[in-house]
This record gives structure tokens, C-alpha cells and sequence, in this order.
């Protein structure tokens, strides 16, 4: 199929979806719909369409015709009950009726709400206290000037000691953790990966896993999955690797629960 | 405490609460009468209805969307919204001691009637121009959001009208449509 026509088939469901949606939302009749001719575009159009935005126009094309099926169940349902009654024969009966008789006709079947309003003494005291103890309104609604700061200098030391700035550079970090993972790994290729970022604590196991997940999004290591064992390696590559963005980069979720540092902390005990 | 000086207690806690007017909307929900008098809420409120027939008035209930087929549920109770309003309407003649001129309840009238002969929503260019035919242009636009502030009719983003809760309160809609069909063209 040409683009041209993929772009017409297209804009015919555009049109669809236009046309159901008028139906909810301007009142137009649901039997204006020709829901048959409809069903047959769309499952002419259906084979063509091959991306996510074609598929998701088309559901949304059976979706709203959807609706004018239902609207046009409701529409069934609503001249088989008492109430209906056909609305041109009604604007005729109120286009011929004078106001005074159209009034006398509607008071017979009009029940007013009867509500008063009406103030007693207990709320007449309360109203009287919360006044007596209501500051003025310039007190309430004072503004507040903002205070004065002088600038002042701070060091480096300072600022790590309150811990705005870190001690390394995440980059001087992550080399840092790629050394022991080096380390950990020495002669083999390769560690699994709980054996690396399993620490005595969870929070430090945490932290581990957090540092892992950047070795491997910037080129410091990789990670080697054995489907069968289920097992999962962590590779430490000998250069940064660079250029990653020419290659398809695959997202791997790997859960670091607590349940699962408790079962691996009792496996490595035993 | 014996059982009728019980109701009695109840039935004037009943009286205060429906009849005066605690939040903007008028009218007690369910549950809030089921905190106020207990779990046999429903009870107390047909006593009531039986004492306020002798003034031509009735606890009306408004449930939330369709009115059940059956007999209500107290869930459906507690969902509902409860008023006190007249029983056997009112001579037209005394119409104008609601404080509406009578352009404006014909107004009422018409748009409602043409509201439910469309399903119960209607789009306001074809009310609009409706009531043009019989009012000056002016007043019909004052008047349709009179009835939208009122709560008789509702308005969506489309433009579209509803029937809002007031009238499904106070209009007893089936008589109406029968009324004007009944009416010699």
C-alpha cells in the first residue's frame, strides 16, 4: 500500500472517530451512523495498518463506535419506556401554548422544595464569640518583609561536611568501584552478580547495585545473562567502552529485594 | 424510653434537618440522617411523610442517577438526598410567590419539557432558540443560567443541558409530559 493511501485510509478514520464522537457529545442521532459501512472500512483499512499509531487510531475508531452502539441501545430503550414521547410533537404542544397555560400545566406537576433559613440564639452566640475573638484585619494580613541575610564565604570542607558537595566526583566514584570489581573478578572473567553487590547490610547491597547499574550503562563492565541457570554475570571490561549509542542498548531489571539479600546472605553463610 | 415519645424525638430532629437549609444545596443526604437518627432513618421519614400529607407537603427522595425498580436498598438510601416539597403542586395563581415572574416558570416549563423529549439532554442553541420564539433574546440568556444556578438544569462543556437535581426534586417529569400531550393543539 502506497504512503498516499495509508495517509487517505487514515484520515478516513479520522473522520470516523469525528462523526461517533458528535454523536456523545453534540446529541446527534446514533441511526445517522451507518455502524455497518463503518465496521466494513475499518476492517478493510485493519490489514494495512502496521505501526503502534496506525493500530492505536484504529482502536480508537472501535472504541468510539463502540459508544454509538451503545447510545443507540439507550436510544431503543428510552422510546420503550413511558417517557418517551416524540420531541417534535412536544415542541409543537409548546410552541401553541400561550405562557398562562403553559404556566397553569406546570404548577399542577411542580413541587417546590420548601427550605428556609432561619438564625437561632445558639448560633447567634457562636457567631458573637468568633467575632470577639477575631484579631483585626491588618493584624491578620500583616506582611511579612523578608529578613535580611549578609553573604558570607564558605570552603569546600565546609560544604562536604554538610554534605551539599560530595567528597569525589561520581566519575572519580564509579572508577573507583570498577577497580574492585577488577579486583573481586582477578583472575576469572566474569563474578555473579549478587556475589559482587551483596554486602553484610542491605542498604550497602543497595548502594552496590546502584553502582553497578552505571558501570554497565557507561561502558565500565557488562552483564552476561545464562537463561537456563538464571543466573546473572557481571563482565569488567578492561577499557570504558565508548560509542555505546551506535549499538541497540538493552534495558535488564534485575530486583535487589530485601528477601532476596536475606535468602543470599543465608546461602552464603552456610 | 417508650416508643412513641422516642419517634416523637426523632421525628423533630427529622423536621429541623430537613427543613432548614445546612449546606448550599437544600435537602439531607442518607447517611447523614442515618447519623443524625439511626440505622431506622427510613422508618422515621415515612412517619413524617404520613404526619406532613395532612399539609399537602412530602419527603421527597432523589436518588443518585436512576430511580430503582424495586424497592430502595439502604445503600441506595444512604446514597440518596432527602427534601420536604409540596404534594399536589400549586394553584397557578400563586405561582408568583415563589418570587419568579411568569415568563420565567414558562420559560421552566419549556425548557425542561424539551429537555426530557430529547432523553434528557439537549443542546442549548436548540433551547435557546426555542424560548427566542416567545421571549425577548435578552431575557432568555438571564434565564437559562437563572435555572443552571438554581440547580434545575445543568450544562456541560459541549453546551449540552441537562436535567439537574432540583428537577428530578421537584417535577414530577412523566405527569408533565402527559399534562402536555393531553393539552388540545
Amino acid at each position: 500500500m502506497s504512503a498516499q493511501e495509508k495517509k487517505h485510509n487514515s484520515e478516513r478514520l479520522q473522520r470516523i472517530i469525528e462523526l461517533c464522537k458528535s454523536v456523545e457529545d453534540k446529541g446527534v442521532d446514533p441511526f445517522a451512523v451507518d455502524v455497518d459501512h463503518i465496521i466494513a472500512t475499518l476492517k478493510k483499512c485493519f490489514s494495512d495498518w502496521e505501526s503502534p499509531e496506525e493500530l492505536a487510531l484504529d482502536a480508537e475508531a472501535v472504541q468510539y463506535l463502540a459508544s454509538v452502539i451503545q447510545n443507540q441501545g439507550d436510544w431503543v430503550k428510552h422510546r420503550s419506556t413511558s417517557l418517551y414521547t416524540d420531541p417534535f410533537l412536544i415542541e409543537e404542544k409548546l410552541q401553541r401554548l400561550n405562557k398562562e397555560e403553559l404556566v397553569r400545566l406546570f404548577t399542577k406537576v411542580w413541587n417546590p422544595i420548601i427550605e428556609l433559613e432561619q438564625l437561632s440564639i445558639p448560633s447567634m452566640a457562636e457567631a458573637m464569640k468568633y467575632w470577639n475573638d477575631l484579631p483585626p484585619i491588618d493584624e491578620r494580613w500583616q506582611r511579612l518583609d523578608p529578613t535580611q541575610v549578609m553573604a558570607g564565604a564558605t570552603t569546600r570542607e565546609e560544604l562536604i561536611r554538610q554534605k551539599i558537595l560530595a567528597e569525589k566526583t561520581f566519575f572519580e566514584e564509579l572508577e573507583a568501584f570498577w577497580k574492585t570489581l577488577k579486583q573481586k573478578v582477578g583472575e576469572n572473567e566474569k563474578i555473579l552478580y549478587w556475589d559482587f553487590v551483596g554486602a553484610d547490610t542491605y542498604s550497602e547491597t543497595l548502594d552496590n547495585a546502584y553502582m553497578t547499574s552505571f558501570l554497565v550503562t557507561y561502558g565500565y563492565a557488562t552483564l552476561k545473562l545464562d537463561p537456563l541457570e538464571e543466573e546473572i554475570f557481571i563482565i569488567p571490561l578492561k577499557e570504558p567502552r565508548s560509542g555505546l549509542s551506535n549499538k541497540q542498548m538493552v534495558s535488564v531489571p534485575i530486583s535487589v529485594s530485601h528477601e532476596e539479600w536475606i535468602r543470599w546472605k543465608e546461602e552464603n553463610l552456610t | 424510653m417508650k416508643r412513641k415519645a422516642y419517634y416523637a424525638i426523632k421525628i423533630k430532629r427529622a423536621t429541623q434537618l430537613l427543613f432548614y437549609k445546612r449546606h448550599m444545596k437544600p435537602g439531607v443526604k442518607g447517611w447523614e440522617l442515618k447519623n443524625a437518627l439511626g440505622s431506622d432513618y427510613p422508618k422515621i421519614l415515612k412517619v413524617l411523610d404520613d404526619h406532613l400529607e395532612k399539609l399537602d407537603l412530602q419527603v421527597k427522595t432523589v436518588f443518585e442517577g436512576e430511580d430503582p425498580k424495586e424497592k430502595p436498598t439502604i445503600e441506595e438510601l444512604n446514597k440518596a438526598r432527602f427534601f420536604i416539597t409540596l404534594r399536589g403542586g400549586l394553584p397557578s395563581k400563586d405561582a408568583k410567590m415563589m418570587g419568579w415572574r411568569i415568563d420565567d416558570i414558562a420559560g421552566l416549563a419549556t425548557a425542561i419539557s424539551y429537555i426530557i423529549s430529547k432523553k434528557g439532554k439537549a443542546p442549548r442553541e436548540e433551547v435557546d432558540d426555542l424560548l427566542r420564539s416567545k421571549l425577548p433574546g435578552w431575557r432568555v440568556d438571564i434565564n437559562l443560567n437563572r435555572y443552571i444556578r438554581a440547580g434545575y438544569l445543568a450544562e456541560d462543556e459541549n453546551n449540552m443541558f441537562y436535567l439537574d437535581w432540583r428537577t428530578r426534586a421537584e417535577v414530577d417529569q412523566k405527569a408533565l409530559v402527559d399534562l402536555l400531550l393531553g393539552t388540545e393543539s
